[in-house]
């Protein structure tokens, strides 16, 4: 138990170093990178419910960025498995509600329930995908900043860069308290249902201790409800030319059906 | 100068539960003094340091800070001069990066982005962390972060230290190390410690808490010099002023 929790902290550590690589990728703006990747997901969740062909083509964005950022994709499609069970289990009800019969290819009859359940897990790894990489190719307090510096409310930034960096800390609690319960369980391998309560109960009290202890050292250190930084933002040309080529490939993908006409390009040569 | 002069009167605080902390705690530290306050586990020496910087408010008696009484209005003037310095690091250091915690304190004085600059990379210096600038303080070992504390409370440029047990969890020579830092400051130094050996390292005088009140209050020498005193507050002498245990002198 314990020790699966171990990995999972370890594996939040790992996106944070991903986000530490120098490419031209990482050197961007911040803002640069949230306001292609909130068009990205804008675009990609702007297709109907029974979109496939016409997402496809949205793969090359992270396919891009992988490749210019140096990413390692096994580590991120793991990632992806980890949250898809949630998307599974709202989509798998589709094929049941809706039989209608959409494809026939020869015998094979696909109904729009499959069909859509199909779009959605498109949709779900592309967008989920993105705001993963948002987060390699940015680090997650980056973003925040950037959400910041676009006028997000404060009180969300402070909240967002706090849970993040607790995150941590929290989790180590957790495990200690884990290990702790082990060590002195003996046999038993699970923590009973009542002790469980206790063990998250306990945990609350040690957050609100330690909230309590954190606020005081910011009001030690003069708080005033904004977190500054001295990080320069700077939005300059590269910037400038990110944002259009992707949002000019964004807008091309979603006014064309690119995977239609490859298709028949394809059919007319081989006739 | 009375500038930098922390006084405490009949100080009395009970926690909500009843538990009464402190039981009218009086003492006056001069400027440039580096005062130990010791006691047993319970003795009140955290909730002490507590109310200098007015995080907690006494149910009696007062607290001054150079010329003016600790109150609601003075509360961020006082939390200037006060440079406080957890038991545990991690409370302090809440940023993503060693660089943008050291700048937080001053960022929030309002100061220019230069100054900034050059206090963070002044403080860093002094306590020898000018490489981990852009670490990350919750992938550093816990006597970086206790130094990256320590550095986040000196860009503040305060005029007074106060330290929770700052030597606890250090392996020897990261607590040699500190040693050394915290003598080469001339700030007035307040250390609640349970290590007696870094006391008569750093302090001259020594406050002894004991059961929330002021068991005794003098020269560090003298204090641990007398065993009677020490046995009643559940303290043991320093090592280095005990007897050689292998040949028994
Ligand atoms: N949050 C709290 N609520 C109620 N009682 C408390 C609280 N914190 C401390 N106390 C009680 O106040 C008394 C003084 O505690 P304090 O933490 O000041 O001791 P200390 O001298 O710092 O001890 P240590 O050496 O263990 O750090 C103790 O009896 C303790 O149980
Ligand atoms: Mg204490």
């Amino acid at each position: 138990m314990a020790s699966k929790i171990d990995k999972v902290f370890y594996d939040i550590g790992r996106l944070e170093i991903l986000a530490e690589q120098n490419s031209p990728i990482h050197r961007l703006d911040p803002r640069a990178k949230l306001l292609v990747t909130i068009f990205f997901v804008l675009a990609v969740v702007s297709y109907g419910k029974y979109a496939i062909a016409d997402l496809l083509p949205f793969f090359l964005y992270p396919a891009i960025i992988i490749g210019l950022a140096n990413l390692p994709v096994g580590y991120l499609l793991k990632k992806l498995l980890i949250v898809s069970p949630f998307v599974l289990f709202i989509g798998i009800f589709n094929p049941f509600i809706d039989r209608e019969i959409m494809v026939q290819f020869g015998p094979l009859a696909i109904s729009g329930g499959w069909v859509s359940f199909a779009s959605l897990l498109l949709r779900f790894s592309l967008t989920v995908g993105a705001a993963l990489l948002l987060i390699a190719i940015t680090s997650f307090p980056a973003v925040c900043g950037a959400l910041d510096k676009m006028g997000a409310p404060r009180i969300l930034t402070v909240q967002l860069l706090m849970l993040y960096r607790y995150l941590f800390v929290l989790v180590e609690e957790g495990i200690r308290m884990i290990r702790a319960h082990a060590l002195r369980s003996f046999s038993r391998r699970r923590p009973r249902y009542r002790i469980y309560l206790q063990l998250l109960g306990n945990l609350l009290l040690r957050t609100i201790d330690r909230a309590q202890r954190i606020h005081l050292a910011m009001l030690s250190r003069a708080f005033s409800g904004e977190i500054k930084t001295v990080r320069q933002f700077n939005f300059g040309r590269s910037e400038l030319l990110f944002l259009l080529l992707a949002t000019g490939a964004l807008i091309t993908l979603r006014t064309t059906h690119l995977t239609d006409l490859l298709g028949r390009l394809l059919l007319e040569i081989s006739q | 100068m009375s500038h930098h002069i922390v006084e405490v009167k009949d100080l009395a605080f009970t926690y909500p539960d009843r538990t009464p902390a402190l039981q009218g705690i009086s003492f006056r530290i001069h400027h440039g003094e580096s005062v130990a306050i010791v006691g047993a586990n319970g003795a009140g020496k955290s909730t002490l340091l507590l109310h200098l910087n007015g995080y907690l408010t006494p149910t009696g008696g007062q607290v001054r800070i150079g010329d003016y009484p600790l109150t609601r209005e003075t509360l961020r003037e006082v939390r200037r001069t006060v440079g406080m310095v957890f038991q545990d690091p991690d409370d302090q250091l809440f940023m993503s990066t060693v660089f943008d915690d050291v700048a937080f304190g001053p960022l929030n004085l309002d100061l220019p982005v230069d100054e900034v600059t050059a206090r963070v990379d002044k403080a860093l210096a002094t306590v020898g962390l000018s490489h981990l600038k852009e670490r990350p303080p919750h992938r550093l070992s816990s006597g970086q972060k206790r130094r990256v504390a320590i550095a986040s409370v000196l860009s503040m440029a305060p005029d007074i230290l106060v330290m929770d047990e700052p030597s606890s969890g250090l392996d020897p020579r990261a607590r040699r190390q500190l040693i050394e830092l915290l003598r080469s400051f001339h700030h007035t130094k307040i250390i609640a410690t349970h290590d007696l050996d870094m006391v008569v390292d750093l302090c001259e005088r020594t406050i002894v808490m004991h059961e929330g009140r002021v068991k005794a209050d003098g020269p560090t020498m003298a204090i641990f010099g007398d065993a009677e005193l020490l046995e009643s507050c559940c303290l043991e002498k320093p090592l280095r002023m005990q007897g050689c245990p292998l040949c028994n002198k």
